[in-house]
């Protein structure tokens, strides 16, 4: 059993809990709506999720109170919602368990959240892959809209919210924000430029807040106990409340667990896990899905949470915590991660739509031995001729595995390399040396 | 014609968006559940019915890897290779999806029934390794049952060993994964 309070798992850890609106108002669900919405003033829900110290559980982190702060106090027109459910990042997949078990949870944040910013209408922006997740979003959002919590005149309060699931179909890059308003507005997912910031010219060039679903997830939470409540768990005053892990890899039991932010991952795979499959040791994690940086063994007492990651040069990211034991090739493990980023690369910004490419075909001739020395260089300047040099986050991170495993396991790429030379009967020349 | 087969559907999405354009996402699905892929008839009919041109439905279109614009075995076999599904064996399974069906990424069973694609993280990675077939994910997947979902597909259509909803811890008990 789990040593801490669970607070977004809660729920679907009852045996029998179905994750019906029956179910969920058993457990309390709904009651923060009720005690919300006409008797604490949009402005003050706002204030108390920043007091709370939330911050976004989508990758970046951002304080969702002021995120929310942004928007436009005086506009005069439509504003929307939309809740990030792109779930893509490989490594995470808590999203699917929040909305597949306990969708009225997710749902109820997403009312407080329109509440909060004045949105009339939240769109569900669900991985199209996502089928089953849509299905049972539809239906708890029809046992809602029945039941008065979703539609017009919510619980007689003269409160409109309505929401709506729209399906993505299969673009890693929707799950930036705005690549993500670009196709639900029916186009490619190419991100934009910014600014301006969603949170004036956002969905149809509305304002517009784009939150993660564990995000949402947590608001009832917060409204029904408090934010000083929330503030007080995990590793205050900058990563506050708990966060769902996902674990996966070589580990006995892979899988989703909510823990306290600040936990460590020695704590997180060996207590919660289940230690590692084979019992062979760590040789490296990645600590918050594939766009954070790989770290090693000495790292297994870094402190999950948004400073501590990021001071020993990764970032907490989505969540998403992947195990890898002895023996696992690094330049293997780049390569795969680095494929995904060149598959999913959108082709709007040069560097990455070219460099991803590069990066692959350098990886795989380390790989298949037929490297030089001098690729190690090459692969180093195309990083550092992509990160920072793109629209969006996504240059940043596919460097990530390649700098991080180059830094900490050179030596493999080293050795494959020397293999290579060794094995190679006629040594080409570089053209135009003497 | 989409529209005189499922105007009810088609008006009831539209009603969703404020602006038209948005719908066009969800009508590309309906004209590919229609006729399991997206025909160019259909293309054409969606971009009249969001007042866009043929091209703005083409370069949308192309840019998302779910939709098909050729046909396609009846049951697509997405299996994941991402790293987290490779860590846990998905090449392996990879090695007897060929073995059983005489299919590699990218074909089809000379019956029509098995397409077979590579594909990037599904969101599934604690339960791997894994494969989408159609519209459901099939988790934690070993020899033994692969051949029991191929066995239910060619018999029945579906297989009761598809996920439901994200049953971690659950699952976890009877897991039985192959190694890498």
């Amino acid at each position: 059993m789990p040593k801490h309070e669970l607070i977004l798992l809660k729920n679907m850890m009852q045996p029998g809990y179905t994750g019906s609106l029956v179910d969920y108002e058993k457990t309390g669900g709904y009651q923060a709506l009720r005690k919300t919405l006409g008797k604490i003033a949009p402005a003050d829900v706002t204030a108390m999720v920043r007091k709370s110290g939330l911050r976004g559980r989508g990758g970046a982190g951002f304080p969702t109170g002021v995120k929310w702060g942004f928007l436009p106090k005086d506009y005069q027109g439509p504003r929307y919602l939309c809740c990030n459910a792109d779930e893509s990042e490989p490594g995470t997949f808590k999203d699917r368990q929040l909305m597949e078990r306990d969708p009225h949870q997710v749902l109820e944040g997403i009312v407080l959240s329109c509440y909060a910013i004045g949105a009339e209408t939240a769109f569900i922006y669900i991985r199209g892959e996502m089928v089953l997740g849509s299905k049972i979003l539809e239906h708890a959002i029809a046992e809602a809209r029945a039941a008065g919590y979703i539609g017009k005149n919510i619980l007689g309060t003269g409160i409109h919210a309505d929401v709506w699931v729209h399906r993505g179909a299969g673009a890693y890059i929707c799950g930036e924000e705005t690549a993500l308003l670009e196709s639900l507005e029916g186009k490619r997912g190419l991100p934009r430029t910014k600014p301006p910031f969603p949170a004036t010219h956002g969905l149809y060039n509305k304002p517009t807040v784009v939150n993660n679903v564990e995000t949402l997830a947590n608001l009832p939470h917060i409204m029904t106990r408090g934010p000083e409540w929330f503030a007080a768990i995990g590793s205050p005053p900058k990563s506050t409340g708990t966060r769902v892990f996902c674990v996966s890899g070589h580990v006995k039991r892979p899988g989703n667990y909510e823990v306290p932010m600040g936990i460590t991952v020695r704590e997180l795979v060996y207590e919660h896990a289940g230690g590692m499959r084979s019992d062979k040791p760590i040789k490296a994690f990645i600590p918050g899905g594939a766009s954070a940086p790989f770290l090693t063994p000495a790292h297994l007492d870094v402190k999950l949470d948004f400073e501590h990651v990021a001071l020993a040069g990764s970032m907490l990211g989505s969540g998403g915590v992947t195990v890898m034991e002895e023996g696992t090739s690094m330049v293997w493990a780049a390569l795969r991660l680095m494929e995904f980023f060149y598959h999913e690369s959108c082709g709007k910004c040069s560097p990455c739509r070219e460099g991803s490419s590069w990066l692959v075909q350098t990886l795989r001739r380390i790989l298949a031995k037929r490297g030089r020395m001098e690729d190690l260089e090459t692969l180093l300047d195309l990083c550092k001729n992509i990160a920072g040099r793109t629209v969006c986050a996504f240059g940043d991170a596919e460097v990530a595995p390649i700098q991080s495993t180059l830094k900490y396991w050179r030596q493999e790429y080293v050795d494959l390399i020397n293999e290579a030379e060794a094995a190679n009967l006629i040594k080409l020349e570089p053209v135009g040396r003497h | 014609m989409l529209k005189d087969k499922y105007g009810k559907e088609i008006e009831d999405i539209l009603s969703r968006y404020p602006v038209k354009r948005s719908a066009l996402l969800p009508l590309l699905y309906l004209a590919q559940r229609d006729q399991g892929y997206v025909t160019e008839s259909a293309m054409k009919e969606i971009a009249h019915l969001l007042k866009l041109t043929p091209p703005q439905v083409y370069e949308t279109i192309t840019f998302y890897t779910m939709f098909n614009l050729k046909p396609i075995g009846k049951f697509h076999l997405q299996v994941c290779k991402s790293l987290m599904c490779a860590l846990v064996g998905s090449d392996t399974l990879f090695g007897w999806i060929n073995a059983k069906l005489g299919i590699a990424p990218g074909e089809t069973t000379a019956d029509g029934l098995f397409s077979l694609s590579a594909v990037e993280c599904l969101a599934a990675c604690g339960t791997g390794p894994m494969m989408q077939i159609n519209d459901d994910y099939y988790e934690q997947l070993t020899e033994d049952k692969l051949d029991r979902i191929v066995a239910d597909l060619r018999s029945t259509g579906t297989s009761p060993l598809k996920s439901g909803p994200f049953m971690w811890p659950e699952a976890m008990e009877s897991a039985d994964r192959p190694s890498s």
